[in-house]
């Protein structure tokens, strides 16, 4: 079957289940562009930044599980991805990005919009193709759709020369498909040190699992959960972890790290076995490496051998999918007793009482820990909550109790402003049926804001939280806490949040007290389609407990009791 | 440490190489490219200044890349390490015999001759290439060129199993093998 180049790139897509790609047109993927005339099957998100189409794509495939795909044009277009590829590639996430690229005979001469993507993106995808010749597409294409999903999955991008996408060439897909691959697949040939493993598991007084993203990606959720009740191993969990274990489980601790609540991280400190799943070790996660959890023995199930021994040093690694690790140690692992370390839990548990904001009473302050925790009791903690990055996120991580997977996403490891609301895009379109939140603050909404105009043209139901607070939140804390409260640059103007919808056709409303806030996300959810909701919530809260950067894990700043006193008291 | 990669020939597979160096924080001390017995592979040889920890991190990464086909860290592995040197030299008349005789004892060839220098092409292990160079310099090098180390596991080892860890390839052919 004789194809253009174009064509074979919406081809390869539609058999490879692509339904929505996210993307915007330019010169040199015009022809490409043109061909999708043909292809009514894929619908095209049209983007208001390529970065958004990056989002997108990221957001569609952590919701959806799927591959998402971007499309931008040469030069600005593909440099405007950068951004979303780097997110995807610290996360993981499984994104296939397709640019254009100048003709084949002008690359090398700085001809009109001409760059070197290919050069650009080397570091942050996990494999990019130059395309120069239009036989060379479709095995290119589907070696990228099956890199991207495996072993540890991550971004791939393909560059496609104007030339390449005009020419036209015999295009068999059976023909097209990848052959053998040995990388990303566990470098040793060691056997699995299961039995090393079964001892420290099956002896262990103070075990605490580590559960990361890699749960999700695995699929592993299952196994995880049999696993920890088999066991009686309680539960700590990354950002990206959450949703891996149901938070209502007796077992689940919360969120460690940086903000995780004091008693995950004192459990860490004390444990005697971390059993670490799809989770590398983050410094966020961590602190100080020096004295983090210095009594246990460290178990590491991971696919990526380069995880291994990178931060922590580990007692027992055991390389492959999770899902299939666990199966195997799960039926040699001992029902266990594990009640003296439970109670210990607790007993730590009760020592952060300060932590239940909700308890406290109405002091006609709004904090965004209500907003956070009243969502999730309006959504029944089934909305799809896609944040953005800073303290709201981490709000979130704390107040909003996540017991099904891939109902959190979130820029993790890059840590990307901007991201919550095409995110949110991408997540609709691989979930249309999920009520899907955006909760963002006023400075990363900024970033992207304009992608409502894509929510609009695509007639998209979002609801979007905005947690206000007139500052760079994060940026603000570690500048009252390090910085001695010289706030340079973090007092952020903003539009009015309801005009701006009112704008784009969208309802909205403002909220200030706390008493509104209820009504207002009833309201939001009452209404068929895009909601705007702008929380002006306390200025100067800060995120508790915090573990300083590169602080130990135990020594975290609380929460002062009773609530910090803030500028408009003074 | 010394790594020897086996990767395809593709374009632009030099450069994911020693950018995953340059990413990772390690320093190349010296990289050395060309090909094999085997069409369409390179063969590298990777001079890296780490420790085993660092060598285990550089491998698990590069196998990560799609083009490597095999990692090896022959650092500690039996193994014959080469580097090819030309030296040029100063030379009047009155010193060239006895650079010449130099040469001869370091059993390096020479391959140019000038009325006002040498040029002195030799290989072998490193050190004895800086004994040579430490040598010469009292003469006066202009020039030299250096191609870095290659090397090569002793004995015959069994075919490359993509995924097989430096450590794996035993040392059971150690006997057969000397020095030259």
């Amino acid at each position: 079957m004789k194809k253009t180049g174009g064509e074979i790139i919406w081809e390869c897509l539609k058999r490879e289940g692509v339904k929505h790609i996210f993307g915007y047109p330019g010169g040199a993927i015009l022809p490409a562009y043109d061909a999708l005339c043909k292809y009514p099957e894929i619908h095209h998100v049209l983007v208001r930044h390529e970065q958004g189409a990056a989002h997108m794509a990221d957001g569609y495939a952590r919701a959806g599980g799927g591959v998402g795909v971007a499309i931008a044009t040469s030069g600005p277009g593909a440099t405007n991805l950068v951004t979303g590829i780097a997110t995807a590639m610290m996360d993981s996430s499984p994104i296939v990005c397709i640019t254009g690229q100048v003709g084949s005979k002008l690359i090398g001469y700085d001809a009109f919009q001409e760059t070197d993507i290919t050069g650009i993106t080397l570091p942050i995808t996990k494999h990019n193709y130059l395309i120069t010749r239009a036989e060379d597409l479709g095995p290119a294409m589907r070696e990228a759709f099956w890199l991207a999903k495996s072993g540890r999955p991550g971004p791939v991008l393909i560059d496609v020369t104007k030339d390449a996408q005009q020419a036209s060439c015999e295009f068999d897909w059976d023909e097209a498909e990848p052959g053998h691959r040995n990388c990303c697949l566990a470098a040793s040939s060691a056997a699995p040190q299961y039995s090393d493993a079964l001892e420290l598991i099956n002896h262990a007084k103070r075990p605490v699992i580590l559960a990361g993203h890699g749960i999700l990606l695995s699929g592993a959720m299952h196994e995880v959960r049999a696993f920890a009740e088999r066991a009686q191993v309680p539960v700590a969990m990354t950002l990206l972890g959450i949703g891996s274990f149901p938070a209502s489980h007796p077992l689940n601790l919360g969120m460690m790290g940086m903000h995780g609540e004091a008693w995950v991280n004192t459990a860490i400190q004390e444990a005697d076995l971390l059993l670490a799943l799809g989770m590398r070790f983050d410094d966020r996660v961590t602190g100080n490496l020096k004295t983090y959890a210095p009594m246990a023995k460290k178990i590491h199930i991971e696919i990526d051998q380069a995880e291994v021994n990178k931060n922590v040093k580990i007692d027992v690694a055991l390389i492959g999918d999770l899902r299939q690790v666990l199966g195997d140690l799960l039926p040699r692992v001992h029902a266990g007793n594990r009640e003296p370390w439970l109670s210990r839990i607790q007993e730590l548990k009760g020592d952060s009482a300060v932590r239940d904001i909700q308890n406290l009473p109405d002091d006609g302050h709004l904090y965004a820990a209500h907003v956070v925790n009243d969502l999730w009791r309006e959504t029944g903690g089934n909305a799809v909550v896609v944040t953005d990055v800073g303290q709201h996120q981490m709000w979130e991580a704390q107040y909003y109790k996540h017991d099904q997977p891939r109902t959190l996403i979130t820029s993790g490891g890059l840590g990307t402003m901007g991201f919550a609301l095409p995110a949110a895009i991408g997540a609709k379109f691989a979930r249309p049926d999920a009520e899907v939140w955006v909760v963002a603050g006023d400075g990363g909404f900024q970033m992207t804001m304009a992608e409502l105009a894509t929510i609009v043209q695509e007639r998209l139901d979002i609801k979007v939280a905005i947690i206000n607070n007139g500052y760079l939140g994060m940026v603000r804390q570690w500048q009252e806490f390090f910085y001695e409260r010289r706030y340079k640059a973090t007092p952020l103007y903003s539009p009015d949040f309801v005009k701006l919808a009112a704008a784009f056709d969208l309802p909205g409303a403002a909220v200030r007290q706390r008493a509104e806030v209820v009504p207002t996300i009833r309201k939001a959810r009452e209404h068929r389609g895009t909601y705007v909701i702008n929380f002006c919530v306390e200025q100067e809260d800060s995120v508790f407990p915090m573990v300083p950067a590169g602080a130990d894990l135990h020594a975290m700043i609380r929460r002062p009791s009773p609530l910090v006193e803030t500028a408009q008291d003074l | 440490m010394t790594l020897v990669v086996q990767v395809e020939n593709k374009p632009g597979v030099l450069n994911r190489v020693a950018s995953l160096f340059r990413r990772r924080g390690f320093n190349i001390e010296s990289l050395t490219v060309g090909h094999t017995e085997k069409p369409g592979v390179s063969r590298m040889t990777i001079v890296v200044d780490t420790d085993e920890a660092g060598a285990l991190r550089i491998e698990a990464n590069l196998y990560k890349l799609v083009h490597v086909q095999r990692v090896e860290n022959v650092t500690s592995t039996p193994s014959v390490f080469r580097d090819l040197a030309m030296i040029k030299v100063a030379a009047t008349p009155e010193t060239r015999a006895e650079i010449m005789q130099l040469t001869h004892v370091f059993r390096a060839r020479i391959v140019d001759v000038n009325s006002e220098s040498l040029v002195i092409e030799t290989t072998g292990a490193e050190d004895k290439i800086d004994g040579l160079v430490e040598i010469l310099r009292g003469y006066g090098i202009l020039e030299m060129a250096r191609t870095g180390r290659v090397a090569m596991t002793r004995g015959p080892r069994p075919e490359a199993s993509a995924n097989a860890s430096g450590q794996d390839d035993s040392l059971e052919d150690e006997s057969v093998s000397y020095s030259v």
